[in-house]
């Protein structure tokens, strides 16, 4: 245990599991929530109340598809009048222009919208239903109400050729920023890794197309991404280091460190329909369990780099080393690294013919 | 980059400041907030798209008289490109105040 009590700043609310989309890179865990498990419009906007109280800044409303919720407008409602900014994570699916004026007159500060690809078949077998010809429309709306919009493409070796294509079409739409988000590997997308994760090649000018995007656009898009970590020297600093800045509440009140805690066995989470938001962000299991430096191990421990990327991601160290302790497995520093070199040298050495083949995904199923 | 000083800045879509009674002021934005200090609150209170650049310089020099004035000039021209790289500014050149 250590006695570091750090400041909350964002609050990540996935309001449901539900979802029009199958995406087979979902962040949502395997085991999915039923409807009936999810918390209530008054329980979410007391624990909305709480975090504006704790110093919280900004709430992500996100899911599965938060606009699944009938109740969304009153939550950015809540969320507004607890002073936190709010951000709408959305695929943009069940979406009207009505329903989008509702959002905005209520609040709504940032409108995230996902993309799979800009070419209908592609989208729809990453996706599992037909969404883009919605999508661009949700675009013309959002542009007509002057939200601040965000533009998110998950990239990966299926759609990597197409970057310029992207770049082009959230150059035209209005965006202020723009996310190239390089699919992370936990639950759906470690299931369907072999068929996602791009060649060394494809990284190495993906990076050399966003760095010159990113240089020429400043000052009319923000343009970021990030590294694919298996292709990185060091992990990424997950979350911003365990329990210092982000909390991930599920549909049903549990309150999480990150997106795929509950994969680490033997963690034990505070929920909210139990204990205050402040009490379980200081004391509860789960988040002391990797807080601070106490729990790390050589090379670790005595590491230069301990403070900036905090012995990376806990959960990519369970599922690749089998042990949620051990230093992140991408690091070159470890000798666990030879897990990941194996993985992308097996990427890597697959012939043109097998990354044409008509993968077989593993699609994200949909809760009850 | 090239600040106009007749153009008047404003908070672009989805940047604004959060409430004076939640402790420091902060510059909320799509995924980032910034801290605010005295000269900078001052500067980002400005960019209302009624001020144009030039008032707001001519503004802050007087409130930092005992600044050198072209210090106040080049730290408030730096402010507001760092604020346009975070693409937090819209600029309007026109006669009309307030409008873009």
């Amino acid at each position: 245990m250590t006695a570091i009590v750090l400041h909350p700043l964002a609050l990540i609310a996935e309001l449901t599991h539900r979802c029009p989309l199958h995406c087979v890179y979902c962040s949502n865990p395997l085991e999915l929530m039923a409807r009936r498990f999810e918390l209530s419009t008054e329980e979410w906007t007391r624990v909305l109340g709480e975090a504006g109280k704790a110093g919280i800044l900004q709430v992500d409303f996100t899911g599965g598809e938060p606009l699944a919720r009938p109740d969304l407008v009153e939550l950015v409602q809540a969320g507004r009048a607890s002073g936190l900014y709010v951000n709408l994570i959305t695929s943009g699916m069940p979406l009207d222009e009505r329903r989008l004026a509702d959002l905005v007159k209520a609040g709504l500060d940032h409108f995230q919208l996902s993309f799979q690809s800009l070419h209908e078949d592609d989208a729809s077998e990453i996706s599992g239903t037909r969404a883009l010809e919605q999508k661009r429309q949700v675009v013309a709306w959002v542009r007509a109400h002057r939200v601040a919009l965000t533009l998110n493409f998950v990239i990966h070796r299926q759609n990597l050729e197409q970057l310029e294509e992207m770049i082009a079409f959230g150059e035209e739409s209005g965006a202020g920023r723009m996310e190239f988000a390089h699919v992370q590997y936990y639950g759906w997308a470690f299931a369907n890794r072999e068929r996602l994760l791009p060649t060394r090649e494809q990284v190495e000018r993906s990076i050399t197309v966003l760095q010159q995007a990113e240089a020429r656009l400043r000052g009319k898009v923000r343009v970021e991404y990030v590294v694919p970590d298996y292709y990185a020297k060091y992990p990424k600093a997950c979350m911003g280091g365990w329990g210092r800045k982000l909390m991930l509440i599920t549909p049903s009140g549990d309150v999480l460190p990150c997106h795929a805690a509950q994969v680490i066995p033997g963690l034990r989470f505070g929920n909210v329909k139990d204990q205050a938001l402040q009490e379980i962000w200081d004391s509860s299991d789960a988040f002391q369990k990797f807080r601070g430096e106490a729990w790390m191990r050589e090379p670790c421990q005595t590491c230069d780099r301990r403070a900036q990327d905090f012995g990376g991601c806990r959960c990519q160290a369970f599922l690749l080393a089998g042990d949620a302790a051990v230093t992140d497995p991408v690091c070159t520093l470890t000798p666990q690294r030879a897990i990941v070199d194996e993985i992308i040298a097996a990427t890597n050495a697959a012939t043109p013919a097998a990354i044409v083949t008509k993968p077989d995904w593993l699609y994200r199923a949909n809760p009850s | 980059m090239n600040l106009e000083l007749r153009a008047r800045p404003r908070l672009a879509a989805g940047c604004r400041l959060n409430e004076p009674n939640q402790g420091s002021r902060m510059l909320l934005m799509p995924e980032r907030a910034l801290r605010l200090n005295g000269p900078s609150l001052e500067i980002v209170e400005r960019c209302d798209g009624a001020h144009t650049i030039q008032q707001i310089i001519i503004e802050l020099q007087k409130i930092y008289s005992k600044a050198e004035p072209e210090r106040v000039e080049k730290d408030i021209l730096g402010y507001l490109t760092l604020l346009q790289e975070q693409r937090a500014l819209d600029f309007a050149i026109e006669d009309t105040p307030g409008k873009s």
